[in-house]
């Protein structure tokens, strides 16, 4: 009897939770899909579902029109660049607040957190006047650095949250066991806090891939990423919704795919101690 | 060792000698228009004429604005060429953040560019910008609509003619509306329109003090006049159609008449996009009998910014895509009726050319829009649908919104003529006008 | 002795940290609050330092402040109730027993992975276009009038669309909340006759309080500053200007320096006045 219930139970549940998945998934579907359609198949009136005559013509033209692959360097560079530089500073920092919490610790933390309350827009001439005198215009550096300050306090919080969790009293019986503070890291702590740098890294990479202000207003052609590729499919004259959805498509691809396969690790780390 | 080093110095001296003509990488910074696209395309040409590579920034309109114009006030020396409008080129001529195009070659033939265009893209005479294409704009109507409504359309109408056509065209059952217009907010777009259209009834932005002139009877006229239009024979939502959105549907064929750029008399009469393609009349924009017509004036013209490094080798390429060659090239790659329109009198005196059905109207609407007198009172501004100062982007944007909202139904023509008066009397007491 | 010893140490690795995040915040922010005093338009030329507080008087004075921010706390809300609630609702669901676990929830955080640009771009002209979006030929199909999303509805449509970004990211946090909770308490409950709401009520989402602050706190501080969504779709028009797009039209549109950033200065003050509210919300909560 219980496991009747359990079962139509089930069904329901499965039911629900897959007309939701793919509703909320549709968007990307259909845009998936009028990348592969001619321009006045695209705009069809019904719309067409799958019986369409496939076409990787937009794809090409939008090849043709812009050198996606360097677009897309430029950003894997950027994303990857401020995730690196941004672990290298954030790692260290949490470590010790999480570790060795003082009188201040909190509001350090809570501090970190409200440096990113500056609108970017607000502040634009100033970054770009400071970018034109360091002469860092349009470079990979900039972008970098600017990137990774954006996401940093994020970065620190997470982490922070995450180490919060591995228990002290570990650490403490390496150190009576003698280790010193470099093997306490190596050998007892990073195992334990791999799991959490990793979905920390991949939170970044996403934050770094789409932002779409900063990437736009200090690059020209040098370091422009995907999403100044972006800029230039929007609204022109005529038809133009299949290329839009192949230069989307293009632009959103590789992240959406890293995003699926590394998900697990992602969602392991995604609490900002929100669990306890 | 001596002997090495200057052999080294005397080949770096020699290579600097020979920078001048060597070849150099230009980025260009661009809107995102077919003519635009198609230049893109025909760029191997110059690379080929002058060894010149060039580096392309192909953005969207309100993109490409925010990024030229930040560059240009931060002298962030990005961009060698810049594409810019007819409302950019006097501001920043006038500043002195442009390169004056005075030394042009003379094979070039400046003298061939369109008396309004060189007007409007000149400061004091001198041209800061070159068009690469212009446009005004005219009534666009359908004969066939026309015809079976008994009517006749004239060459130069009045808004009361207008109006009695929308009215005979309009079939709301069928999804023919009778006239659509613009009605999405921006300062390119309902504003570029309405200010057009409000010279044809005596209105205007300033008087020669500054004082903004929204709360005169000639903007309350034009502005219900507008409504009244859109209200019973314009299409539903047309508070957010722009130029594409108005497109799309009288290329679908239900619009009767559409008052808009000179541009999209290529689009509307191309067979392979536009169901009405063969039933298309043209007509100069209407007036109200006070002298000026309701047409604007534009241009898409490319400028090189003050500081570029690379002057010579963006002249080069100024002359190039602005030429009479340019246009040929195209003429051969893909027909006379997708040349760049607007920017010279020769293409107008080509034989070949005029046989293009829009090409006559054109030309005429481009003569009759005079920048420096734009309506019947006198101004202190230069424009025909904009006011040449910085700050009129801004606060027209601002305005267009309390338009379009009117259109939209969320207030009334009143409410909309004051909150602009205010908010424009605001801006230009802060701006120092005052 | 070890103590003081790895207290330094401590310092010194928390140092770098703070220095750039110091240098970060300082400079632009003392530039931006240098330029709010100034009479600075470079379009016109004009760069004198300085007109006191007339900049901040005439930010606050327009008539475009207050309804600006009231859209954005509107907007900020609106965001902040869908994809909370849709978030909790969600999580529970994918909590359940359910065939394909893993493909659904593949399918749910998709949208997180989108640049804002362009599921502003996708939304607007695939959906909410009111001739060719998909809502459209919906709409027809069931023989109603098209509505016009973005100038009937635009602070809706906007809501709607970076909801529909966040959506994920509330769920998978509330997710992984919703899994940590035993379930031999929910169990004694359904033993002891408790009805599904009141187990829902009473259970689940006080154990749920502490993430649900978390999303809310993360949330707010990217959607005070959404810029692309608006920038794309309505360019501020129909009521859908918030403090952040005010700003930049101060700034880029109407190339008003000093008054822009005036405003950005007050932007800055506001968003930590709502961020210190929250932020004492969960730094309580941080100490348990």
């Amino acid at each position: 009897m219980a496991r009747a219930v359990t079962t139509q139970r089930k069904i329901v549940a499965t039911a629900a939770a897959w007309i939701i998945g793919l509703a909320i998934f549709f968007p990307i579907l259909w845009t998936v899909l009028t990348s592969f359609k001619t321009e006045a198949q695209a705009i069809a009136d019904p719309p067409v579902w799958f019986g369409f005559d496939w076409t990787l013509e937009n794809y090409s033209v939008v090849q043709e029109r812009s050198n996606y692959f360097r677009f897309l360097m430029n950003s894997v560079i950027i994303a990857v660049g401020s995730t690196v530089l941004g672990l290298l500073i954030a790692i260290p920092s949490a470590w010790s607040m999480a570790f060795v919490p003082g009188k201040r610790t909190k509001d350090v933390l809570m501090w970190m957190l409200s440096t990113k309350m500056l609108p970017a827009v607000g502040v634009l001439f100033p970054i770009v006047l400071i970018a034109r005198f360091l002469d860092l215009y349009d470079t990979h550096i900039l972008l970098i650095v600017v990137l990774m300050l954006m996401n940093l306090p994020i970065i620190i919080w997470m982490l922070y949250t995450y180490f919060k969790e591995i228990p002290v009293d570990i650490l403490e019986a390496a150190r009576m066991d003698g280790a010193s503070l470099r093997s306490e890291i190596i050998y007892v702590l990073t195992p334990m806090a791999l799991p959490g740098i990793a979905s920390t890294m991949l939170l970044n990479i996403i934050l770094a891939w789409n932002e779409a202000f900063w990437t736009l207003n200090l690059t020209t052609t040098k370091a422009a990423p995907l999403t100044a590729f972006i800029a230039s499919y929007s609204s022109p004259e005529g038809l133009f919704y299949a290329k839009l959805s192949a230069a989307s498509t293009m632009a959103i691809a590789p992240i959406l795919i890293m995003g699926w396969f590394s998900q697990k690790q992602l969602v392991r780390g995604l609490t900002f101690g929100a669990v306890k | 060792m001596t002997c090495t080093l200057r052999a080294l110095l005397g080949a770096t001296a020699l290579s600097a000698i020979g920078g001048i003509a060597a070849a150099e990488t230009l980025t260009i910074a661009t809107v995102n228009n077919g003519d635009m696209i198609r230049m893109q395309g025909l760029t191997e040409d110059f690379t080929a004429k002058t060894g010149h590579e060039v580096e392309w920034v192909t953005l969207e309109e309100n993109v490409l604005r925010q990024r030229v114009t930040t560059d240009i006030s931060t002298k962030g020396g990005q961009f060698d060429i810049m594409t810019i409008g007819m409302y950019e080129t006097p501001i920043w001529g006038a500043q002195d953040w442009l390169v004056p195009l005075d030394d042009l070659s003379a094979e070039y033939d400046v003298d061939d560019i369109l008396p309004a265009m060189r007007g409007g893209l000149s400061v004091d005479g001198t041209l800061y910008a070159a068009p690469f294409y212009g446009e005004s704009s005219m009534v666009m109507y359908r004969t066939d609509l026309m015809e079976a409504a008994g009517m006749e359309m004239p060459e130069a109408p009045t808004w009361d003619e207008i109006k009695a056509a929308a009215e005979a065209m309009t079939d709301k059952d069928n999804e023919v509306y009778g006239i659509c217009l613009r009605g999405k907010a921006g300062w390119g777009e309902n504003m570029a329109f309405l200010t057009a259209m409000s010279n044809s009834f005596g209105a205007r932005w300033f008087d020669e003090d500054w004082n903004p002139q929204f709360d005169s009877e000639a903007w309350k006229t034009t502005l219900d006049f507008y409504l009244d239009l859109m209200n019973n024979y314009g299409p539903p939502g047309a508070a957010n159609n722009g130029f594409n959105e108005n497109l799309a549907l009288f290329q679908q064929g239900k619009c009767g008449m559409w008052i808009d750029a000179t541009v999209a008399a290529s689009f509307v009469t191309n067979p392979n996009d536009s169901t009405v393609a063969d039933q298309v009349g043209f007509a100069l924009a209407p007036d109200t009998g006070k002298g000026p017509r309701g047409n604007w004036l534009w241009a898409w013209a490319l400028a090189i910014p003050a500081g570029s490094q690379k002057v010579d080798a963006a002249k080069e390429f100024i002359e190039w895509a602005t030429s009479k060659e340019y246009i040929e090239l195209v003429a051969e790659n893909e027909g006379w009726a997708n040349v760049p329109p607007g920017a010279r009198t020769s293409l107008y005196e080509n034989p070949e050319y005029q046989k293009v059905p829009f090409a006559k109207m054109t030309l005429d609407s481009i003569n009759s829009a005079n920048p420096t007198q734009p309506t019947v009172d006198p101004v202190p501004y230069v424009g025909v649908q904009f006011a040449a100062i910085p700050e009129f982007a801004g606060f027209a944007t601002q305005v267009g919104q309390e338009f379009s909202a009117a259109l939209a139904g969320q207030q009334s023509a009143d409410d909309a003529l004051a909150k602009a008066q205010d908010l424009v009397n605001e801006e230009m007491e802060a701006a120092g006008y005052k | 002795m070890a103590t003081q010893h790895s207290r330094a140490a401590a310092r010194l690795m928390n140092a770098p940290a703070v220095f750039v995040l110091l240098v970060w915040m300082l400079i632009p922010l003392c530039m931006t609050i240098y330029f709010s005093f100034m009479d600075y338009r470079p379009l016109r030329g004009v760069a004198d330092c300085c007109v006191g507080f007339e900049n901040y008087e005439r930010f606050v004075t327009s008539s475009s402040f207050l309804s600006s921010v009231g859209t954005t706390l509107l907007m900020v809300g609106g965001i902040l109730a869908i994809t909370v609630i849709g978030g909790v609702l969600l999580a529970l669901l994918l909590d359940q027993p359910i065939w394909g676990q893993g493909i659904v929830r593949i399918l749910v955080i998709a949208p997180f992975f989108v640049m804002p640009t362009v599921s502003a771009l996708v939304w607007k002209n695939m959906f909410m276009n009111p001739v060719n979006g998909l809502f459209a030929y919906l709409w027809k199909f069931f023989g109603a009038t098209p509505i016009d999303w973005l100038s009937e509805l635009p602070l809706f449509s906007i809501i709607w669309i970076v909801s529909w970004q966040w959506l994920p990211f509330a769920t998978l946090i509330l997710l992984t909340a919703v899994q940590s909770l035993s379930s031999e308490q929910l169990e004694a409950a359904e033993m002891d006759g408790a009805s599904a709401l009141s187990r829902f009520y009473y259970i689940i989402l006080p154990h749920l309080g502490r993430a649900i602050t978390v999303v809310i706190l993360i949330q707010t501080i990217f959607l005070l500053s959404i810029f692309a969504e608006i920038f794309v779709t309505t360019n501020g028009a129909f009521g859908t200007r918030t403090l952040t797009y005010l700003v930049y039209q101060r700034v880029l549109e109407s190339q008003n320096i000093g008054l822009g950033s005036a405003g950005g200065i007050l932007a800055v003050i506001l968003a930590n006045i709502v961020a210190i509210f929250l932020m004492r919300i969960v730094g309580k909560n941080l100490d348990n």
